[in-house]
């Protein structure tokens, strides 16, 4: 074996922040391609005078849908606020805030199944309802997806890893990853519909 | 408890051999060193290009006669389903992706590659996904099948499929960008790293448009809806992923490799590195039009029309279909300096490999940009098949040699190259016997995807030819196959640095313990091991 020089072991560089950061650049690919396709067809179905592409008879509860966006600026908030108190070694703060992040984000599932509920659509009624439920599945499959990573996070942050810091800022990247795919849904789908 | 594995010439005496078959076969399932874990995945996607060669090769000897009836007419589409989505799926993809598992942390030093776990994760659900795509297509499902449980079942396979390999290609990215050793920064990253990272990143961001677009095919086949065409409409939304220039994205290793084997057999620094670093990367520039799914192509007649026009049918070809081809022209006139006279290359598997398949690769790519030209008139025809063989096969001999050179990494023992050499000839006369006749026979519009056409010219004579290509092509794998596995079972031991490399796999054991390096390296070059050997003969000297 060759005798090159050793040395220290190297320091650590944010290996779990740049895996998340690389699952979100997926994530957002997958996301982005899911509202492409959805744009894509009803420009297609809209095309055709007299089509219709969205019931008429189903209404969009537009105060849910606001609130969920609202949501994920308090998720915003809350999910920097663990990375402050995490570089500050405020543990009973960084418990806070995860904790919140999780309540805020089963409220938003909740919500979204309330808009489900209230929307009525049948799955295969139609192109608008198959790719309604795709685009919304998706976004509530990433939800859960996120509450899994924050109860990780604040189990592990509460149980004495408080050195590991890493793991919050990657949980608040995540988490602006999902509230970035939100925004597109909600503009596409419960706004422009 | 000792972290690190015994070398292998002294495993015999460590008392592991008591340990029973059962828990050496969980050991493999459950391990989390990324040489194995590479190994399961170019053992896995080696046997799938034996099962797909014969496939190959039972469709190619159909296409010579088209009054044969070897295989069921009825059966056509699901063989060729099962040709495409398997050669690239189930060999191309994971077969540069597994390389890149083994190889790449050794190369940067580091002592494992990041998220293990889910890079074996990924092999597992892409193994399990490609089974079950398999089992799918033969059971009348897949594009254009029959059977709508089966069509459902290779959707939601071919799901599970993807999302493994992005899975692991997450990985390999990631080790790139954290785990170099300290002083590599990325002009230092070894070569054939910096493809893996290209590759994967690519990978990245093409693979989960295609899970998109499967999710959505597969919620509406599923509910019966025909939104996107049922089971008819499957390869029309997913073909973008099993074609050019998509596919380029999952051949980007090779050119890391070959500029990797031209550099060690010329025993000098590649020159013009961060040249040949932009050529690598250009390759990637593939992905633009998979995730965008826009077919470039130059309508006829594109010099009769106004400026205006001509700028807006060109721009977009040559940047989604000619852009890529400017990395492997960058990269081979690099390759043309570093072998310039009086440089005299180190023959050996691993530099013929390397120049021959990214030779293979470019002429792929280079059939793909003349594809997509509307006054050749090959739109339709098999040209796009001899295209996608050209990269496919490309990788494959690239891999032969890959396999060659680090073998002794990998297993600890040398493949003979004396042994290994006439094999990668063959697998490059294999890949120009089918792939070429179909660059012809598309001139002469034999449409693609069909057993059964009438045109002039001798439409048997080529389409024998390439089945010749795919016959050759199995029988070349098998017998690497079998070279490999006696080379690895009884040939000699090899030493630490066999091939005189340049980068740190060659600064550890082979086979490297289970956390690669006893020491962590500091590096001051793109070469260590190369600033390291001028003095060690130095010091020799010295003492003589």
């Amino acid at each position: 074996m060759h005798a090159l020089p050793p040395a220290p072991a190297p320091a650590p560089r944010r290996q779990l922040f740049v895996g998340t950061s690389l699952a979100c650049a997926a994530g957002l690919m997958l996301y982005g391609a899911m509202i492409a396709m959805f744009v894509r067809y009803r420009k297609i179905t809209l095309a055709v005078p007299g089509s219709e592409w969205k019931p008429a008879k189903s209404v969009v509860p537009e105060v849910a849908t606001n609130i969920m966006l609202i949501s994920f600026l308090a998720i915003y908030v809350f999910v920097q606020w663990a990375v402050y108190a995490a570089r500050r070694n405020h543990k009973s703060y960084v418990g806070l805030s995860l904790g919140l992040t999780v309540v805020i984000a089963i409220a938003v599932i909740n919500a979204q199944a309330f808009t489900w509920f209230q929307m009525n659509l049948g799955v295969r009624d139609g192109t608008y309802q198959t790719l309604f439920y795709a685009l919304t599945g998706t976004f509530t499959v990433l939800m859960i997806i996120g509450v899994v990573f924050s109860l990780v996070t604040v189990f592990r942050y509460l149980g004495g890893r408080t050195n590991d810091r890493e793991i919050v800022t990657a949980h608040a990247i995540y988490w602006y990853f999902v509230g970035a795919a939100f925004v597109a849904l909600w503009f596409v789908v419960y706004v422009t519909k | 408890m000792t972290t690190i594995d015994p070398h292998l010439a002294t495993a015999g005496t460590t008392g592991d051999r008591a340990d029973g078959a059962l828990s050496s076969l969980a050991a493999w399932i459950t391990t989390s060193d990324h040489k194995k874990i590479g190994r399961l995945y170019i053992g896995a996607s080696m046997l799938l290009l034996l099962a797909v060669a014969v496939v190959a090769s039972l469709l190619g000897i159909e296409r010579i006669d088209a009054t044969s009836d070897l295989l069921d007419s009825g059966a056509m589409p699901q063989m060729f389903s099962l040709y495409r989505v398997v050669l690239t799926f189930g060999v191309v993809a994971p077969l540069g992706l597994g390389l890149a598992v083994a190889v790449v942390p050794l190369q940067l030093g580091a002592r494992s590659l990041a998220f293990p776990r889910l890079a074996l994760g990924g092999f597992w659900a892409w193994l399990v996904g490609g089974i079950l795509v398999i089992i799918s297509i033969a059971l009348n499902g897949g594009p254009g099948g029959g059977d709508p449980e089966m069509v459902d079942l290779f959707l939601i396979a071919h799901i599970l499929l993807v999302l493994g390999l992005i899975a692991t290609a997450g990985s390999v990215a990631t080790s790139v960008l954290t785990t170099r050793a300290p002083g590599m920064n990325m002009r230092r990253v070894p070569l054939f790293a910096w493809g893996a990272l290209i590759g994967a990143l690519g990978m990245l961001l093409l693979l989960p448009v295609l899970v998109a677009t499967l999710v959505m095919v597969a919620i509406d086949h599923y509910y019966g809806r025909t939104t996107f065409g049922g089971n008819t409409g499957i390869a029309d939304w997913v073909g973008f992923a099993f074609t050019q220039p998509a596919t380029f994205v999952y051949a980007v290793p090779v050119f890391g490799f070959a500029a990797e084997a031209v550099a060690t057999a010329s025993r000098n620094r590649l020159p013009m590195r961060g040249v040949a670093l932009t050529g690598i990367a250009l390759v990637g520039t593939g992905l633009l039009a998979g995730v965008t799914q826009t077919d470039a192509a130059l309508p006829r007649d594109v010099l009769q029309q106004s400026v205006g026009d001509f700028i807006q049918d060109v721009l977009p070809y040559l940047l989604l279909e000619a852009l890529p081809l400017l990395g492997p022209v960058v990269l081979l006139a690099v390759i043309g300096l570093a072998l310039k006279p009086p440089v005299r290359p180190r023959i050996s598997a691993a530099f013929v490999a390397g120049i021959l398949s990214a030779g293979m690769v470019f002429t792929g790519m280079a059939g793909n940009a003349l594809y997509q030209v509307g006054d050749a008139q090959l739109a339709g025809t098999v040209f796009e098949e001899g295209a996608w063989l050209y990269v496919s096969y490309g990788l494959v001999i690239a891999a032969l040699g890959a396999l060659t050179y680090w073998g002794p990494k990998l297993w600890g023992r040398r493949i003979d190259d004396k042994k290994s050499l006439p094999l990668v000839g063959l697998a490059f006369i294999a890949t120009v016997l089918a792939a070429l006749p179909y660059y012809i026979a598309g001139f002469a519009k034999q449409p693609a995807g069909a057993t059964q056409f009438d045109y002039s010219g001798p439409q048997n004579l080529w389409n024998a030819l390439s089945a010749a290509g795919h016959i050759l092509m199995l029988l070349t794998v098998l017998a690497f196959i079998g070279l490999a596995v006696s080379s690895f079972r009884t040939g000699d031991l090899a030493g630490d640095d066999p091939v005189d490399g340049q980068t740190l796999e060659w600064a550890t054991t082979s086979p490297p313990p289970a956390d690669n390096f006893a020491e962590v390296f500091i590096i001051s070059s793109p070469e260590p091991l190369l600033d390291l050997k001028p003095a060690r003969t130095a010091v020799t000297e010295g003492t003589a």
